[in-house]
C-alpha cells in the first residue's frame, strides 16, 4: 500500500435540522474528494449518511439496529462519481443518530482493513449534533462511547467532528445538546480526535482539512541554549502558503487521433551569444556574472563555493528580551514551530519549563539558526511560547524570521500631530471612530470569531477546484460568480452591516470626503492611474459629480457622438444631448442612457458598477430636467426600482437611497406630476418592502 | 526537495518574480560630492576610529569612498560627482579657479561609479597633495570666489538628467563655517550675495543642498554664520540642525554606509470602509529581504553577456510553437483546459483595493499568523480630500480599544485576509523609530495552517508538564541572559555582506579576502559569566537531573550504533548474497539483465557503490566497477 494512502469515511448528518448546512457540506465533501482526485489518487472515500428516510447499511442486516443510516459509498479509491454524489446530498427524514452512523463507518473501516493501515483510516462527522442519541441496550451512552472509542484506538483510527451549528438552533433542546457535546468531548479526549464548533456557513467550509499534506520536519537537532545546555528540538512549519496549482502550458499541435498525447509543452531556454545570434553557448562555457556598478564580474562556482559563507548547522540562543521588544510587523515570513523531540520526557520538560517561564514573564528568545548543513546563510529570528492546555498536547514554540539590517528602510512619515487642523478629528468624529472599531466587531463575546483563520477557506483555491469540477463535465462552461457563503470573506457581511447600520451612518455624517479640487481629471491620468473603466477607480463623492455634469453638458462636443458607448458613458450622453443636427438625439440619448444603465446594475457583481450606474444616473437626471423630459425619467426610476426588487438586488435601491437620488419634482421640471412629498417619499416607502422581500 | 546551494538566499517559497518582492525602479538619485580641499582640512584633526588623529580632509575622502563601495553594489544606477574647492590647480568645463572635478578614465564626470574610481579615489590623498593640491580661494584682495565657483560646477554637472525623473543633490563636505571670514566690507556683502543667488538658482532647479559640516572637539561648527541662510534653515529647523550637527559627521560614516533606499510608494489603494465611504491609502514596502544583485550569464571565453532566448516546444510533435494562451490541469484522466481570461477571472474574487470587514480584539492576531513580511500604509488626501481625517480617528480608536481591522485586499494576483494593525509613532533621541500609520499583515487561510502539535499529541497519556520548580529555575536563566536593548535590525546579514565583500575583491582586484564579522553568532564571553554559568547548571540539573551530560552522549551513542547496526547488517547480508552468483561470468555472458534488481544491488552494496538509479544504470555501474 502506498506510503500516506488514506482511507477516509464522511460521517454525515442530513437530518431535517441539517437542510440549511447541507449545501455547504455538498460542496465542501466534493471539494475534498476533487482535491484527492488531483493530489492523492490513490486515497480511498465511503460515504455513510444518517438521519436519513431510508436505511441501508450491513450492521442492519447482520445485527440489526441502525436505522436511518444509509451508506451513499463504499470504500473505494477517489473517482468522479463520488464528486457528484456529494454534491447531490439526498435530505434526510428524521433526527439522526449520531453513535449508530459512527459505528457503521468504523465498521466499513474494519472489514475492509482490518487492523492494518494503521493512521491512515479516518472518520469524518458533520452533524449539529442537536439529536438525541438512542439509549443503548445495555450500560449507559457513555459506556457505549467508551467501547467505541477503546476499538478506535485498537484500529488505529482518527476521527474529526465537526459540530456546525448555526445561531438560530443554540436555544433548542439544551440537555440533549449537553449530553452529545459531552459525549463528543470523549471522543477527542481518549482518541486521536479533533472536535470544532462552527456556526457559520464560511467557516463550516474552512473546517474540513481539504488536503492533506504529510508533516516533514524542516531541522531535527539541538536547540542550543549555551554550549552545555541543548535541548532536543524537531522544527516544522506551522504555516505554508497552499499555492494557487502550476498549470501547464496547453499544445493542440498533436494530431486528435493521438490518444496519447501529452499536450504539454515543453520550455527550452538556450543562452546565445549577443553579436552572433546564431552561435549557442555549451552550458560549460557559461560563467555567472555578478554586477558591479557599470561592471559585470565573472566569478565561478568553484571560486565562490572558496569563498562563500559557510555557517555549521546549528539552531543557537543569543538571548531572551521583552516580548514588546519585537512588533508584530516585523515578522517576515511564514511560521515554524519547535516541538521537543517525541518521545524525549527530558527535552519536553526542558520546552515546556522555558515556554511557561517566557509566557509568564512576557519574554521571547531570539535565535541564530542554520537549518541544514551546506545552507549559505544565516537567520536570526523570534522564538513564541506556546503553552498548551490540552493535557494530551505537548508545549511548543513559535518561531518567525526576523529582518537584518539590510531589510529594513527608515523611511521617516510626518506625525500625524503635524498635520494641519483640519486633519485631525475633532471630538465627535472621534467618537464616531470608536464607535465603528466597538460595534463593527468580528469577534463578539459568546459568539463565535467571525473569519477566524483557521476556519477560513481561500475564495480563489475554493473557486477553481468548482470549477475545474464543473468544467469536467461542461468543457465550456463560464466562471461562475463567487458564491454568497464565499464572499462573506470578500466583503462586508451584509447583516452585520444591517446591525451597525445607524453606527456606520454616524461615521459618514461626521466625516465629509471630496474629490481633490486642484486634481484635475487630466492630471489624474497623466499620474498613471487607470481610466476610470470599471468604475472602481473613481470616488463616492457628493456633489462633485454634478457639477461635473453640467458643466459638459454645456461644452459642445467636438466630435459628433453617435451612441451611449461603455468606457464613457456619461460623457457620451451628454455629447448626444447637446447635438443640435436633429431632436433625435436627445430621445436616442435619453434610451441609449436608460438602457446602459438597466446593464450596469443587472452585471454589477457585488455592486461594483452601481456607482457608474449611478454616474449616469445623476447624468440622465440632469438631462431630463433640461431638456424637461421629467416623466422619461421618473418612469424610468420607478421601474428600474421595481426591476431591482424582482431580481434580488435591493442593494441597488439603497444605494440611490443614501445617495438621495430622488424623482424629478414639479419645482424641478414644469412637466412633472410628482410633487416634493412624493419624490422624498419614494425612496423611503420601499424600505419595509424590501425588508419583507428579504 | 531540491537543494540548490547557489540559491542560498532564496527560500523555497521565495518567487522571485513575483511582484511583491520587486522594487519599482524609481528616478535615480545623481549627487555632487563637494569637498573642501582648503589648507584648513588639512590643518585641523579629530579622533579617528583607532583613537589616531585624522585630518578633516581624510575624514571626508574616506567617508565618501566607503559611501561609494556601499553604493556601487545597493544603487549602482544612482550618478556621482567628485569636486574638490579650494585647490591650487582647476580641471572644469567652466575653467573657474580654485575647482577640481576628480575623475578617472572611460567614465563622465558625473557617472556611475567605477571600480576603477573607487580604486584609484582609495589612494586619492596621495595623489591629491602631488597633483591637485590644496590653497585658500577666498582670499582678501581677490575677485575669486571658490565656494561660488564650486556651486556653478556642481550645478553644471547636475545638468545632466530632468529634475522630474531624477534627485540631484549637492553635498558639501566643510569644515569653513564662515567661508567669507577673511574679507571684509562691500567685497563680503557682495560675494556672499552672489554666493546665496547661485545656490538659491542652483535650489531653483530642483537641485538639493546638504551640508555635512565637520567640527572640532574644542570648536563646534557654527552654521548660524552662513550656511543657515544658504540652506534655508530657519526657527525649528535651524535648532534642529544645529543640536544633531556636532554628532551628525560621527554618525556620517555609518549612515553612509546603510543601505539607502529612497522612500516610494509600492502603490496608491483605496480602502472602503462601509456604505460607500472610501479613503486613499499609500502603501509602503518598510521590510523586505534584501537579495544580491541579479546575476547574468558570461561567455566563459569572452566575458561578454550572453543573451536568453526562450522556445516553447510541443512534447508530442516537437515542434516550435508560440506561448499559448491555454493552460490544463489533468483531472478525472482528462486535460481541462482554462484560458488565461479564465484563469485571473477565478483570481479576482473582489474588485475592492482594500475592503474593510470588522474589527477584533488585539489577543485574535496569533503568532501563527504571518505569511510574508507585513506592508505599511499611510493616508494621503491627494486626490481625496478627507482621507487623513478619517484615518487619524479609526487609528487612535483602534490603539485606544486594543484592536486591528481585518480587510480583503484584492489584489489581482494574490488576493487575501489581511490584519490592519495600528502602530503608534514611536520617536527616541535618535529620531523617528515606528512612524505612525498601519501594518497590513497578511493571515494565512484554513488551507495555509498545520496542526503539528495534533500530530504529536499523545493520546494515551498526558505530556510531561514542568513543575513549578523547573519553570522558576527557567524564569532565573531567562533573567541572566537577557538581551536589554535588543533592537530588531541591529544584525546585519553575514552571508550577504560576505558576498559584497568578496564581490568587492574580487572587482578590484584586491589580494586579500576581506573578513566579515559574523554579529549573528552568541556572545560567548556573556555565556561564560559566573552567573549565566550558575543559573544554567541550576535549570539543568532541575530538568535534566544529575547526570544530563551522560545522558545526552549515551542517547547520541545509542542512536548512531543503532543506525550504523542497521547499515552494517545489509551489507553483511549483501556480501553473503553476492557470493553466490558468478559475477564475471554474468557480465560477460551479457546475463546481468535477467537478475533482478534486488540481485544487482548486493553486487553494488557489497563493493560500496551506490544504489540508486534504474536498472541499466545499475547494470552499467557493475561493468564500470568490473572494468569493462
Amino acid at each position: 500500500m502506498a506510503r500516506n494512502k488514506e482511507a477516509l469515511v464522511l460521517v454525515l448528518d442530513v437530518g431535517p435540522s441539517m437542510h440549511n448546512m447541507l449545501q455547504e457540506i455538498e460542496k465542501v465533501c466534493s471539494m475534498l474528494v476533487t482535491k484527492k482526485l488531483i493530489f492523492s489518487k490513490n486515497d480511498e472515500v465511503g460515504v455513510v449518511l444518517f438521519g436519513t428516510e431510508d436505511t441501508n447499511n450491513e450492521l442492519t442486516k447482520e445485527v440489526g439496529g441502525y436505522e436511518h443510516v444509509v451508506v451513499l459509498q463504499h470504500i473505494k479509491v477517489v473517482d468522479g462519481d463520488a464528486v457528484e454524489a456529494l454534491q447531490q446530498l439526498p435530505r434526510g427524514t428524521v433526527a439522526g443518530d449520531f453513535l449508530d452512523a459512527i459505528v457503521v463507518g468504523m465498521d466499513m473501516l474494519i472489514k475492509k482493513f482490518g487492523q492494518t493501515n494503521k493512521g491512515k483510516k479516518r472518520l469524518c462527522l458533520v452533524t449539529n449534533a442537536l439529536c438525541p442519541i438512542k439509549d443503548p441496550y445495555e450500560g449507559t451512552k457513555e459506556d457505549q462511547v467508551n467501547t467505541i472509542t477503546s476499538q478506535m484506538n485498537v484500529h488505529g483510527m482518527k476521527m474529526d467532528c465537526i459540530v456546525a451549528r448555526g445561531k438560530q438552533n443554540v436555544d433548542e433542546n439544551k440537555s440533549v445538546m449537553e449530553e452529545n457535546d459531552f459525549l463528543l468531548g470523549i471522543f477527542s479526549r481518549k482518541t486521536s480526535s479533533k472536535m470544532v464548533y462552527v456556526e457559520s456557513p464560511t467557516s463550516l467550509l474552512g473546517s474540513l482539512r481539504t488536503r492533506n499534506i504529510s508533516p516533514v520536519t524542516t531541522y531535527r537537532g539541538d536547540l542550543e541554549i549555551s554550549s552545555s545546555l541543548k535541548i532536543k528540538v524537531w522544527v516544522y512549519k506551522k504555516t505554508a502558503e497552499e499555492k494557487f496549482p502550476t498549470l501547464k502550458k496547453y499544445s493542440d499541435k498533436a494530431p486528435p487521433t493521438d490518444k496519447f498525447a501529452t499536450h504539454e509543452i515543453k520550455v527550452d531556454y538556450e543562452y546565445k551569444s549577443v553579436e552572433d545570434s546564431n552561435r549557442i553557448v555549451p552550458p560549460e562555457q557559461r560563467i555567472k556574472g555578478y554586477q558591479y556598478g557599470p561592471q559585470v564580474v565573472p566569478i565561478s562556482s568553484a571560486e565562490w563555493d572558496a569563498v562563500k559563507f559557510k555557517p555549521e548547522k546549528s539552531v543557537k540562543l543569543l538571548g531572551f528580551t521583552n516580548a514588546s521588544n519585537i512588533m508584530r510587523h516585523y515578522y517576515m515570513k511564514d511560521v515554524s514551530i519547535f516541538i521537543a523531540e517525541p518521545g524525549n520526557t527530558k527535552a519536553i520538560l526542558a520546552v515546556s519549563a522555558l515556554a511557561r517561564a517566557m509566557k509568564e514573564m512576557e519574554k521571547i528568545a531570539i535565535l541564530r539558526c542554520v537549518w541544514r548543513q551546506g545552507q549559505g546563510n544565516v537567520v536570526v529570528g523570534v522564538l513564541t511560547p506556546n503553552v498548551s492546555d490540552k493535557d494530551s498536547t505537548p508545549d511548543s514554540f513559535y518561531f518567525n524570521v526576523l529582518p537584518f539590517a539590510e531589510d529594513v528602510r527608515e523611511f521617516q512619515f510626518s506625525s500625524f500631530s503635524s498635520f494641519p487642523l483640519s486633519w485631525q478629528p475633532n471630538e465627535q468624529q472621534q467618537e464616531a471612530a470608536d464607535n465603528l472599531v466597538k460595534m463593527l466587531d468580528l469577534a463578539p463575546t459568546g459568539k463565535e470569531e467571525a473569519l477566524k483563520p483557521e476556519f477560513t477557506p481561500n475564495p480563489v483555491l475554493e473557486r477553481f477546484y468548482r470549477h475545474l469540477e464543473l468544467k469536467s463535465k461542461h468543457p465550456d462552461a463560464p466562471v461562475p460568480p463567487l458564491d454568497e457563503t464565499l464572499k462573506k470573506i470578500t466583503q462586508p457581511d451584509p447583516e452585520q452591516l444591517s446591525q451597525c447600520k445607524s453606527v456606520i451612518e454616524e461615521f459618514r455624517r461626521h466625516f465629509e470626503l471630496r474629490e481633490n479640487p486642484k486634481l484635475k481629471k487630466s492630471t489624474k491620468r497623466l499620474l498613471g492611474e487607470k481610466p476610470s473603466g470599471s468604475g472602481e477607480e473613481r470616488e463616492v463623492l457628493g456633489i462633485a459629480y454634478d457639477v461635473e455634469a453640467v458643466n459638459s453638458i454645456e461644452n459642445t462636443s467636438a466630435v459628433k457622438v453617435e451612441k451611449v458607448g461603455d468606457s464613457t458613458p456619461v460623457q457620451d450622453f451628454e455629447a448626444m444631448m447637446s447635438r443640435r443636427d436633429s431632436p433625435e438625439w436627445v430621445n436616442k440619448a435619453i434610451k441609449d442612457m436608460k438602457n446602459k444603465i438597466f446593464d450596469l446594475v443587472e452585471d454589477s457583481c457585488e455592486g461594483d458598477t452601481y456607482q457608474k450606474a449611478l454616474e449616469c444616473l445623476v447624468s440622465l437626471r440632469k438631462g431630463c430636467i433640461l431638456e424637461q423630459e421629467p416623466k422619461q425619467f421618473n418612469n424610468f426610476l420607478r421601474h428600474l426600482c421595481k426591476f431591482c426588487q424582482e431580481k434580488d438586488l435591493n442593494t441597488f435601491c439603497d444605494f440611490l437611497a443614501s445617495k438621495g437620488v430622488t424623482l424629478v419634482t414639479k419645482t424641478e421640471a414644469i412637466d412633472s406630476e410628482v410633487t416634493e412629498d412624493e419624490a422624498r417619499s419614494f425612496m423611503v416607502k420601499r424600505e419595509p418592502k424590501h425588508e419583507q422581500a428579504q | 526537495m531540491e537543494l540548490d546551494p547557489d540559491d542560498v538566499f532564496r527560500d523555497d517559497d521565495d518567487d522571485p518574480e513575483n511582484e511583491f518582492y520587486q522594487e519599482r525602479n524609481a528616478g535615480k538619485e545623481l549627487v555632487v560630492y563637494l569637498v573642501d580641499a582648503s589648507p584648513k582640512m588639512f590643518g585641523t584633526t579629530c579622533l579617528g576610529e583607532n583613537e589616531k588623529e585624522e585630518t578633516h580632509f581624510h575624514v571626508a575622502v574616506s567617508c565618501i569612498a566607503q559611501s561609494l563601495k556601499t553604493q556601487i553594489i545597493n544603487r549602482s544606477y544612482d550618478e556621482i560627482a567628485i569636486c574638490f574647492f579650494n585647490t591650487r590647480e582647476k580641471k572644469n568645463l567652466q575653467d573657474l579657479n580654485g575647482v577640481y572635478v576628480y575623475n578617472v578614465v572611460e567614465r563622465d564626470d558625473l557617472d556611475r561609479p567605477t571600480a576603477r574610481l573607487i580604486k584609484e579615489f582609495d589612494s586619492i590623498e596621495e595623489s591629491f597633495t602631488k597633483e591637485i593640491r590644496s590653497q585658500y580661494g577666498i582670499l582678501s584682495g581677490s575677485r575669486d570666489n571658490s565656494l561660488y565657483n564650486a556651486l556653478w560646477v556642481a550645478q553644471a554637472l547636475l545638468r545632466k538628467g530632468s529634475a522630474k525623473t531624477a534627485d540631484k543633490r549637492i553635498l558639501l563636505l566643510t569644515n569653513e563655517d564662515d567661508p567669507f571670514g577673511s574679507i571684509k566690507g562691500i567685497t563680503k556683502i557682495d560675494m556672499m550675495r552672489t554666493t546665496l543667488q547661485r545656490a538659491k538658482d542652483a535650489q531653483d532647479l530642483g537641485i538639493s543642498i546638504e551640508l555635512l559640516p565637520l567640527s572640532r572637539p574644542d570648536e563646534e561648527f557654527n552654521v548660524s554664520l552662513f550656511y543657515a541662510e544658504l540652506l534655508g534653515l530657519e526657527g525649528d529647523d535651524l535648532t534642529q540642525f544645529l543640536i544633531s550637527a556636532g554628532e551628525r559627521f560621527e554618525d556620517m560614516k555609518d549612515q553612509l554606509r546603510k543601505r539607502m533606499f529612497k522612500k516610494r510608494k509600492v502603490r496608491r489603494i483605496t480602502f472602503s470602509i462601509a456604505n460607500g465611504i472610501s479613503i486613499e491609502l499609500n502603501t509602503y514596502a518598510l521590510i523586505r529581504p534584501t537579495f544580491p544583485g541579479t546575476i547574468t550569464w558570461l561567455d566563459s571565453l569572452t566575458n561578454v553577456p550572453l543573451k536568453t532566448e526562450r522556445s516553447f516546444l510541443c512534447a508530442d510533435t516537437g515542434a516550435l510553437v508560440q506561448e499559448p494562451a491555454k493552460r490544463f490541469q489533468s483531472y478525472k484522466n482528462e486535460d481541462i483546459k482554462f484560458s488565461v481570461e479564465e484563469l485571473s477571472e477565478i483570481k479576482r474574487v473582489s474588485t475592492g483595493h482594500l475592503r474593510l470587514l470588522g474589527f477584533k480584539p488585539l489577543s485574535c492576531l496569533k503568532d501563527y499568523h504571518n505569511l510574508r513580511p507585513s506592508t505599511f500604509v499611510f493616508p494621503s488626501d491627494e486626490e481625496v480630500v478627507g482621507s487623513t481625517c478619517i484615518f487619524i480617528a479609526l487609528h487612535r480608536s483602534m490603539l485606544r480599544l486594543k484592536r486591528f481591522a481585518v480587510a480583503f485586499y484584492g489584489s489581482s494576483t494574490h488576493p487575501q485576509l489581511v490584519a490592519l494593525v495600528a502602530q503608534d509613532e514611536i520617536i527616541t533621541a535618535g529620531g523617528q523609530v515606528e512612524p505612525p500609520g498601519m501594518h497590513m499583515i497578511y493571515l494565512p487561510y484554513s488551507d495555509d495552517i498545520r496542526q503539528i502539535e495534533e500530530i504529536h499529541s499523545d493520546i494515551y497519556s498526558a505530556t510531561p508538564r514542568a513543575n513549578d520548580d523547573q519553570v522558576n529555575k527557567a524564569t532565573a536563566l531567562m533573567r541572566r541572559i537577557d538581551l536589554k536593548d535588543f533592537s530588531v535590525c541591529q544584525f546585519s546579514n553575514p552571508a550577504l555582506q560576505r558576498h559584497y565583500a568578496v564581490l568587492q575583491a574580487l572587482a578590484l582586484d584586491e589580494d586579500e579576502m576581506p573578513e566579515i564579522k559574523d554579529e549573528t553568532v552568541p556572545d560567548e564571553e556573556g555565556m561564560a559569566r559566573t552567573g549565566v554559568v550558575n543559573a544554567l547548571e541550576e535549570f539543568k540539573h532541575s530538568v535534566y537531573g544529575e547526570n544530563f551530560d551522560e545522558e545526552h552522549e549515551f542517547e547520541t551513542k545509542g542512536k548512531v550504533s543503532e543506525a550504523s547496526r542497521k547499515r552494517k547488517a545489509i551489507s553483511e547480508n549483501a556480501v553473503k548474497e553476492c557470493a553466490n552468483y558468478d559475477w564475471l561470468d554474468l557480465a560477460e555472458t551479457g546475463k546481468l539483465k535477467d537478475l533482478t534488481v534486488v540481485e544487482l544491488k548486493y553486487y553494488l552494496t557489497a563493493n560500496n557503490l551506490p544504489v540508486t538509479g534504474k536498472k541499466e544504470a545499475l547494470i552499467n555501474r557493475i561493468l564500470v566497477h568490473m572494468g569493462k
